[in-house]
């Protein structure tokens, strides 16, 4: 919402500055958005006297005259076909800098000619559309005089209007406000009738059902005859421009003045195209409009038109249509004032795409109680500027209701608002905001003024009490807080935390994707299903919801490779999703590693990221979330974005934990990567939940008095049996002795034969009560071997 | 025993002649090994009568003492010797790089932002809610007190699946708000807390990304007023920033969920192009609140009449880039390894307010 300074002091006796004035609308919650005040990119032009324009010696457009500035003649070399001898111009000497360029004017040289200044347009000051050359100011004017004398600068205000103030989306809503608040006096509205000469001859009627009544409860029509429909004063084409709208022509200037000064749409027909009465209803199905943006709309019947015999002429209080507008040859005008329905309005609105300075204010609510003192208003107005001589009033209908009464608890004040605010003050706030207040038993009663239509109860008032009194009067009282503070993290939060600082000191870094991704990605990760798609989404790139969020990594990776950072280590904490309705997403951990997972370097070889990597990152992650990577079955299978033979999954009974292993070369091709990336997901909730204890304490710590000691075994086995399969049959032949079991050599080839593998695993055995005898030695290995045997069917490399 | 002498004096001579640990040992041997010529002067005492053997043998005791003395000297002497030769041999370039150890990783701007404001606000007795991203009509909007054809409405530009069997569609939540909604039809009051996490608009341009994050906080009781809702803020708008004084301003302004409502602004200056929190001339917009609206309310089955409370909403990535000077919000979701290295976290920079949120 936009208007200009002294457009706001129509409404407004005030004494205040511009800056104090933007300091409380912004304090009164009409933030001030910005505000353009003419005069200070101005004060540098000043009045020139063109003394002489002679020819360019080289250049038969260009002249070069001689302008008096006041104190001396300049020499200034001009293209503009009216720079003649005795023009008074507006001058810019070096160093002003121009509006429309925000450069600053420099000496110039214009083919040989020196140039000491420019005489400048009203578009170079960007104070109209006017191109055909430089302004030509009024012949009295004394050379050298500022230009912000002589012009009369307006600074124009822009404010951000929230929804519920349908009021203040009128200048004189806003003085209103600022008038409550103490900053001035609201200045009394002249809504005087004006006396009709005779009775319109077109008949205005409400054509609705019971049930669709409410579309326009109330219609105020006006025909007003012998207009002359021409140019605007300047006055009003000054205020119209200075808010962003063009001029079109008195009769439609009017209509926009009054939506912006007191946020009341009206619209004016001409009345010698208008066929029989003039009718509000319901378009019927089939009915086309061509409105007044020269668009034709195809109307449906929940829309509400303005018709006449023939048709629907405008669709209501959104837009006339081309037909009935007035243009130079309207002579008879019929005004219409409505009431609209702000649901209705703002659905036909949207469904058909038309945003209008109308529609924006009746789908927020326009005064239900001032139809007839706005068509008061408008028709001197039109009578004013066009001439002419008005009609009766007709009015159909009458206003919806929108008298409340609500009763204010004064106490309530500092009860919800927080501040303590005087009831007398309270009262008169209230009152300054046009609400009637008397006494009632419980408090005061209030009844809101009609174009309040967001006051309805008591909380309403409370809140127009402290906004008046000021926000910043507010206190800032502390929150009684608990005694004995507890944690409030859920043991899922805790455990994501630690999850993520723990992979961040295993150098991986942590990022964050988008949710959505291309379907196509999603369908390589088992998503993509068409209930997953967005209905609007950002863009084809943005459509799908992530099944994975491997493939987001993924493509960061190639990202980053492709800027020369191919050894990456990413990981992300976020939701995967697996089904359309609320509640259908995981909480999973991913990370994935690409290229090498050590560089080169002075004392050791390059090597590139294997799934043993993904797999040391799954079981920290595990690790740090609390549970024992040990409680989990390792089985060699994964989804198909992993590769078929280096994958594996974590289970808990029948239920995936996690997954990890090397991403499939296939699908990286697909997405235009280079590999290997190796990856895991861990979904955090599928982990058992960390055990409530009831004290921190920890487990008695027992040291053996023993040293432990270890023994190395080989086995033969079929190159498909598990390492897992080993050190679990191992660790599980003498449980109290055997504290430990691990792999250090793996061999395949000739020396174990086809098919077979070669795994040695070296055993630790803790004694707790005595030195191991030899004898007792010996009897374990003999059982960690038989297990072994039994558990793979291998045996033991003699 | 002039005989002594001379022999001691060889002996030693030979001592500190041996030039290395070899010649040291073969002079050890013929001095004192079983046939040594020491040894052997050892051996013939026993042809000795008792008095002599006695004088004679405490004199040639004391020579092989000292022999022995002077041979554990030398070989000190020439061990240091041959040490510093080795350690000679053994120089190597310190300047070499070290061996590539796992560098720290980072974490992400938004997750650490997040742990610093649970942490104030845990302070202050919030609990952590979390809700699903896919929401329904009833908790993103109806609830919150914005029906259908409501303009504010149209404020959300709103993400949709596609419509069910029933008409309804579902959507990506445009504000954390829905939790508000959750948590309140599943609690009784008095409730507090605040509710971390992905909300999304559609909306994509240099100061909008489709996905966000924001943090909403709650309190529902009997007592709490919108002076708490300064209190709180204040508080954690001072606590947050780590500046000394942080001027907080509360502007009226419109939400459905709320009323009274009011935006919230914190000082800043801009001088010479630099934006730095703290006292200034300007002010700069963080974040959005209100008293609870009785809708919102009775919308999850509370009595407005007896209770009431204050609601927020604050954009993570938002107050983020003000306190850590990141430029551009789009940058938060492109992973580029630079940006996340330098924007990013170390591991064990956890926040708390016993040691201040960041280093």
């Amino acid at each position: 919402m936009k208007f200009t300074l002294s457009w706001l002091k129509d409404h407004l006796e005030t004494t205040a500055t511009l800056a104090e004035i933007e300091t409380r609308l912004t304090e009164m919650g009409l933030e001030v958005e910005g505000v353009v005040d003419p005069a200070a990119r101005l004060s540098g032009f000043v009045v020139g006297h063109v003394l002489e324009a002679d020819k360019h010696p080289d250049a038969d457009r260009l002249r070069v005259c001689k302008v008096d500035n006041g104190s001396q003649v300049l020499q200034v070399v001009c293209g503009a076909p009216n720079a003649r001898a005795g023009l008074k111009v507006i001058l810019a000497q070096p160093g002003v800098v121009i509006p429309a360029t925000g450069q600053p004017l420099k000496k110039g040289n214009v083919r040989g000619v020196e140039s000491q200044g420019m005489m400048c347009s009203w578009r170079e000051l960007e104070m109209g559309e006017d191109h055909d050359g430089i302004a030509e100011l009024g012949a009295e004017l004394a050379p050298g005089t500022k230009l912000v004398d002589i012009l009369s600068v307006d600074p124009t205000i822009e404010v951000s209007i929230t929804p519920n103030r349908a009021d203040c989306l009128g200048v004189r809503g806003i003085a209103r406000d600022l008038a409550a608040s103490g900053l001035g006096t609201l200045k009394p509205l002249d809504v005087s009738p004006v006396n009709g000469s005779f009775k319109s001859p077109i008949g205005v009627k409400l054509e609705f059902s019971a049930d669709n009544a409410s579309a326009c409860p109330m219609f105020v029509g006006r025909m007003i005859k012998g207009v002359k429909n021409g140019e605007s004063p300047a006055w009003l084409k000054d205020r119209l421009t200075a808010i962003g709208l063009r001029p079109i022509s008195a009769l439609v200037d009017i209509t926009n003045f009054v939506t912006y000064d007191l946020a009341r749409p009206l619209h004016v027909f001409d009345a010698g195209l208008v066929k029989g009465d003039i009718r509000a209803r319901l378009a019927r199905a089939g009915e086309q409009l061509v409105a007044l943006n020269g668009k034709t709309y195809a109307l449906e019947p929940t829309m509400t038109v303005i018709a006449d015999e023939a048709g629907p002429e405008a669709l209501a209080g959104i837009m006339g249509g081309e037909h009935s507008g007035c243009t130079e040859a309207t002579t008879e005008v019929f005004l219409e004032t409505a009431y609209f329905d702000p649901i209705r309005t703002a659905a036909t609105g949207r469904k058909l795409d038309i945003l209008s300075d109308a529609r924006f204010r009746f789908e927020r609510g326009v005064d239900p109680a001032f139809l007839i003192d706005a068509t008061e208003i408008a028709t001197r107005l039109i009578l004013q500027l066009c001439g002419g001589e008005a009609s009766d009033i007709i009015v159909a209908g009458e206003a919806p209701e929108w008298q409340k009464s609500i009763v204010l608890r004064p106490a309530r004040v500092a009860g919800l608002g927080g501040v303590d605010v005087a009831v007398a003050k309270q009262e008169a706030i209230l009152r300054g905001l046009g609400c009637t207040v008397s006494e009632h038993a419980g408090g005061l009663l209030v009844v809101p003024p009609s174009w309040r239509g967001d006051i309805s109860a008591e909380h309403d008032l409370v809140e127009e009490v402290i906004r008046v009194n000021g926000f910043d009067k507010l206190p800032e009282v502390p929150l009684p807080r608990p005694t004995t503070p507890k944690p409030v993290l859920t043991p899922g939060q805790r455990r994501a935390s630690f999850v993520r600082r723990h992979l961040a000191t295993r150098g991986m870094v942590e990022t964050v994707t988008w949710s959505f991704l291309a379907s196509n990605q999603a369908k390589l990760f088992g998503g993509g299903a068409a209930e997953m798609h967005l209905a609007n989404p950002i863009s084809a790139d943005l459509d799908c919801m992530r099944p994975s969020l491997l493939p987001n990594l993924v493509a960061a990776a190639g990202r980053n490779a492709d800027r020369g950072f191919k050894d990456l280590a990413l990981f992300e904490i976020g939701p995967q999703f697996d089904g359309p309705m609320p509640g259908q997403q995981r909480a999973v951990a991913a990370g994935l590693r690409a290229g090498r997972a050590t560089a080169r370097h002075w004392s050791d070889k390059a090597r590139a990221v294997d799934l043993f990597d993904a797999k040391a990152d799954l079981l920290a992650a595990i690790t740090a979330a609390g549970a024992n990577p040990d409680s989990f079955q390792v089985v060699a299978e994964a989804p198909a974005w992993y590769h078929p033979g280096r994958s594996g999954t974590l289970k808990l009974g029948n239920k995936a934990v996690a997954f990890f292993g090397e991403m499939h070369p296939g699908i990286l091709t697909q997405m235009d990567v280079k590999g290997p990336m190796v990856a895991f997901e861990l979904f955090l909730e599928a982990l058992p939940p960390v055990k409530a204890r009831a004290t921190k304490a920890k487990p008695l710590l027992k040291l053996a008095a023993f040293q432990p000691l270890e023994r190395d075994f080989a086995f033969v086995l079929d190159a498909k049996a598990s390492a897992d399969s080993v050190l679990k049959a191992a660790k599980g032949a003498d449980k109290a002795l055997i504290t430990d079991a691990s792999v250090f050599d793996l061999y395949e080839g000739p020396n174990v034969g086809e098919g077979k593998k070669s795994l040695a695993v070296s055993i630790t055995l803790q004694p707790t009560e005595k030195t191991l005898t030899d004898d007792e030695i010996e009897a374990v290995t003999k059982k960690v071997v038989d297990a072994v045997v039994k558990a793979t069917g291998g045996t033991l490399r003699g | 025993m002039e005989d002594l002498d001379n022999i001691l004096a060889a002996a030693l001579a030979s001592v500190e002649g041996a030039a290395d640990g070899e010649a040291l040992e073969a002079a050890r041997v013929a001095l004192l090994g079983k046939k040594g010529g020491i040894s052997a002067l050892m051996a013939s005492l026993g042809k000795m009568d008792p008095e002599a053997r006695k004088a004679a043998g405490a004199a040639l005791n004391q020579v092989k003492d000292q022999v022995a003395e002077a041979i554990a000297a030398r070989k000190a002497v020439l061990d240091s010797a041959a040490l510093d030769q080795r350690l000679a041999r053994e120089r190597i370039d310190v300047t070499l790089p070290v061996r590539p150890d796992t560098q720290s990783g980072r974490v992400h701007p938004i997750a650490q932002v997040m742990d610093e404001m649970v942490a104030i606000f845990a302070n202050m007795g919030f609990e952590v809610a979390e809700g699903p991203d896919i929401e329904d009509d009833f908790h993103n909007f109806t609830a919150l007190n914005i029906p259908a054809e409501h303009p504010a409405r149209q404020m959300h530009d709103t993400f949709y699946f596609g419509e069910q069997a029933d008409g309804s569609r579902h959507l990506l939540r445009t504000h954390t708000s829905p939790v508000q909604i959750r948590t309140m039809l599943a609690n009784q009051p008095p409730i507090r807390i605040i509710a971390p996490g992905r909300t999304y608009r559609c909306d994509s341009d240099m100061t909008h990304t489709p996905m966000f994050h924001q943090i909403e906080g709650l309190v529902i009781d009997k007592a709490t007023h919108m002076g708490h809702l300064k209190g709180v803020l204040a508080e954690f708008v001072r606590t947050f920033f780590e500046v000394d004084e942080v001027p907080v301003r509360f502007r009226p302004s419109f939400f459905p969920f709320t009323e009274p409502s009011a935006e919230v602004d914190i000082g800043c200056s801009r001088e010479g192009g630099e934006l730095k929190i703290g006292n200034g001339a300007g002010w700069l917009e963080i974040l959005g609140c209100g008293m609870v609206h009785p809708n919102v309310l009775r919308a999850c089955n509370i009595d407005p009449d007896e209770y009431q409370g204050f609601a927020f909403g604050m954009g993570v990535e938002r107050v983020a880039m003000l306190k850590y000077g990141i430029p551009d919000l789009r940058t938060f979701f492109e992973s580029d390894l630079r940006w996340l290295k330098h924007y990013g976290f170390v591991p064990l920079d956890v926040p708390t307010l016993s040691g201040g949120l960041t280093r």
